[in-house]
């Protein structure tokens, strides 16, 4: 991945809002149109097509146009570089653990 | 070593804010001393590959940490801890900033406020921090940056190899 990582900061905007959260959540599910995306919310249609645009343009989806009705579909391989992320944060913290757990042996040895 | 000591890790993007619990096997006060004095957050602190090094330390509010997390080349990533709060064995609230080798806090770099707490857990000590960012942009750049550092770590790391190689 690119070191500036623009995708990743449009990427994690994405994620910073329910709506779209709820959105990502329903189409892990299946693909959904519009506008079964956006019935369980209290929200006018263009407000709700900004989220939309917001993900798509995140590559979080792609969405595609059929006679009246747009179709959003997960795109899996986006989330790949923000679940790389948090498993590299989650292997740090396992990693100085495991030496303040050798650590604290040392120490309670010591004391005996 | 116990293999079923708790250990969980948890992002919630809406607050900007990694959660990270663990369980340790010793008492509180000995788990706390490992959390606030030098000569021993030196020993742990440093996730591998890096080692941690002190500059100087004052474990009091108003006083803060500065250390370097120094990679196997050497290279030195200067680090400061400012105490804002301290509750004496069972917490303290700190702000994690970048610094230069004098200690000077670089202020283009994200900050995040550490909520620390320790809590007995007989014969064990349960320790969460909460590592909380400003921004939702904020916790992005620090994503970027880790992206970053990882991506030289890894070509140090292979630096090295070609040169035992070669």
């Amino acid at each position: 991945m690119d070191n500036n990582s623009p995708e990743l900061d449009t990427i994690f905007l994405a994620f910073a809002d329910s709506t779209r959260r709820a959105v990502l959540r329903r189409l892990g599910d299946g693909p959904a149109s519009v506008s079964d995306l956006a019935a369980p919310f209290d929200m006018a249609l263009p407000p709700f097509m900004k989220h939309i645009r917001t993900l798509e343009n995140a590559g979080l989806i792609t969405t595609e146009k059929v006679g009246r009705v747009r179709t959003c579909e997960l795109n899996p391989e986006k989330y790949a570089a923000v679940e790389d992320w948090l498993k590299e944060q989650r292997q740090q913290w396992a990693s100085r653990y495991r030496k303040l757990d050798q650590l604290l042996k040392q120490l309670k040895e010591k004391d005996k | 070593m116990k293999p079923d000591l708790h250990f969980s890790f948890q992002t919630d993007m809406q607050s900007n804010r990694l959660t990270i619990r663990r369980e340790f096997d010793a008492p509180k006060d000995l788990v706390w001393d490992c959390y606030t004095k030098a000569e021993l957050l030196d020993q742990w602190f440093a996730p591998e590959p890096f080692t941690a090094k002190t500059k100087s330390m004052a474990f009091e509010e108003g006083g803060h940490w500065h250390f370097a997390m120094v990679d196997p080349d050497g290279n030195e990533h200067w680090v400061r801890f400012d105490y804002k709060s301290i509750t004496p064995k069972d917490g303290y609230r700190a702000q994690d900033a970048f610094s230069d080798a004098n200690g000077s806090i670089n202020r283009d770099m994200p900050v995040s406020t550490w909520d620390v707490t320790f809590e007995d857990a007989s014969p064990r000590t349960l320790v969460q921090i909460n590592s909380t960012y400003e921004t939702p942009e904020a916790l992005q750049e620090v994503i970027d940056m880790g992206m970053k550092e990882g991506m030289e770590a890894t070509l140090s790391g292979l630096d090295r190899l070609l040169a035992k190689l070669s």
